[in-house]
């Protein structure tokens, strides 16, 4: 355990980035919120995914699909499948957290992209930072991103038609700023560009919801196996 | 429909996050386990991003939704923050509408 001295400014630095990841990643609540009543989600609807789901592109991913005419089953596979990375992190945050019981129980809930980053890249000033890193990030990514979510699905019910504000375009945009920061190195650029072409290949032949499926499976499957035979 | 949705999402999602933290790291350790669970996100994306640009139910469209992505893409390669992206993008498109 770290003597008293050496923690606090440790402690000072973790909440510091916790609160600031907190803070960027509640405003982007507002436009989760917004296209939540876009897609004809009531207020309760919108605000229930992010204190029940609380994971950003899954919840985008299940509006998305259900704005565009598919139903409840594709767009929970949808947010299922994008939420499937969240078991990898618990996996490497198990041995930092060492959650028993209840503990392990809430803890689960905040286990997302940002509470891990933190936790990780706190986990180098010691076990005791990660810890913290996690709990105050999934803390302030909870709390700002669960009142963003109002705000923008009251301010979305407001608007009229959410296609003469662009809303409708802001969906695939906020798909795209999610992507772009994972595109690094070729196999994830074949990945994505194969993703995008297979769904829009099978569009006009499987039912709404579900191209979306079929070109991740493809994909992912293409890319595993192609990169095995090449090792 | 929709509240079945959100309830089978939620439940899905959660029970991921507890089995993560739950199971031996070693069995999600596997590398096609790791190499998956780099690229189902970015094709899960890729996918959704292309299917609400250009088609509407069944059908493949072009409108002012793809000049709202493209800006968002613009903007993309200018670094400029999630909220900027999103709000480009339904700037440009809501002009698009309005001019044509």
């Amino acid at each position: 355990m770290n003597h008293d001295s050496t923690w606090a400014p440790v402690r000072a630095k973790v909440l510091r980035t916790s609160a600031g990841v907190g803070v960027a990643t509640g405003a982007y609540g507002l436009s989760f919120g917004a296209l939540g009543s876009a897609a004809d989600l009531t207020v309760a609807q919108t605000c229930a995914l992010s204190v029940l789901l609380f994971s950003g592109g899954s919840q985008f991913a299940l509006v998305g699909v259900l704005g565009g005419g598919g139903n409840a089953l594709s767009g929970s596979a949808s947010a299922i499948l994008l939420g499937a990375r969240n078991m990898l992190y618990g996996a490497r945050l198990a041995p930092l957290l060492r959650l028993r019981g209840v503990q392990r129980a809430v803890g689960a809930q905040l286990v997302i992209d940002e509470s891990t980053a933190v936790a990780l890249s706190s986990e180098g000033h010691g076990e005791r930072a990660g810890r913290l890193g996690f709990w105050a990030t999934g803390l302030a990514v909870f709390v700002l991103w669960n009142l963003a979510t109002l705000l923008g699905a009251v301010a979305g019910q407001a608007i009229g038609d959410p296609r003469d504000l662009g809303l409708d375009a802001a969906v695939p945009a906020a798909f795209l700023a999610l992507l772009a920061p994972r595109l690094r190195g070729r196999s994830l650029w074949s990945t994505a560009l194969l993703g995008a072409a297979v769904a829009l290949a099978v569009v006009p032949v499987v039912p709404a919801g579900v191209p979306v499926l079929v070109a991740a499976l493809v994909a992912v499957v293409a890319v595993v196996v192609r990169r095995q035979e090449a090792t | 429909m929709t509240w079945t949705a959100i309830l089978l999402s939620a439940a899905g999602c959660y029970l991921l996050k507890l089995v993560g933290l739950s199971v031996p790291q070693r069995l999600l350790e596997h590398p096609v386990a790791a190499r998956v669970a780099a690229l189902l996100p970015v094709a899960l994306l890729a996918a959704l991003a292309a299917v609400q640009t250009s088609t509407d139910g069944t059908r493949l469209v072009v409108d002012a939704r793809l000049a709202g992505v493209a800006a968002a893409v613009v903007a993309l390669l200018l670094r400029a923050p999630f909220l900027v992206v999103v709000g480009v993008a339904a700037a440009t498109a809501a002009l698009v509408r309005l001019v044509s």
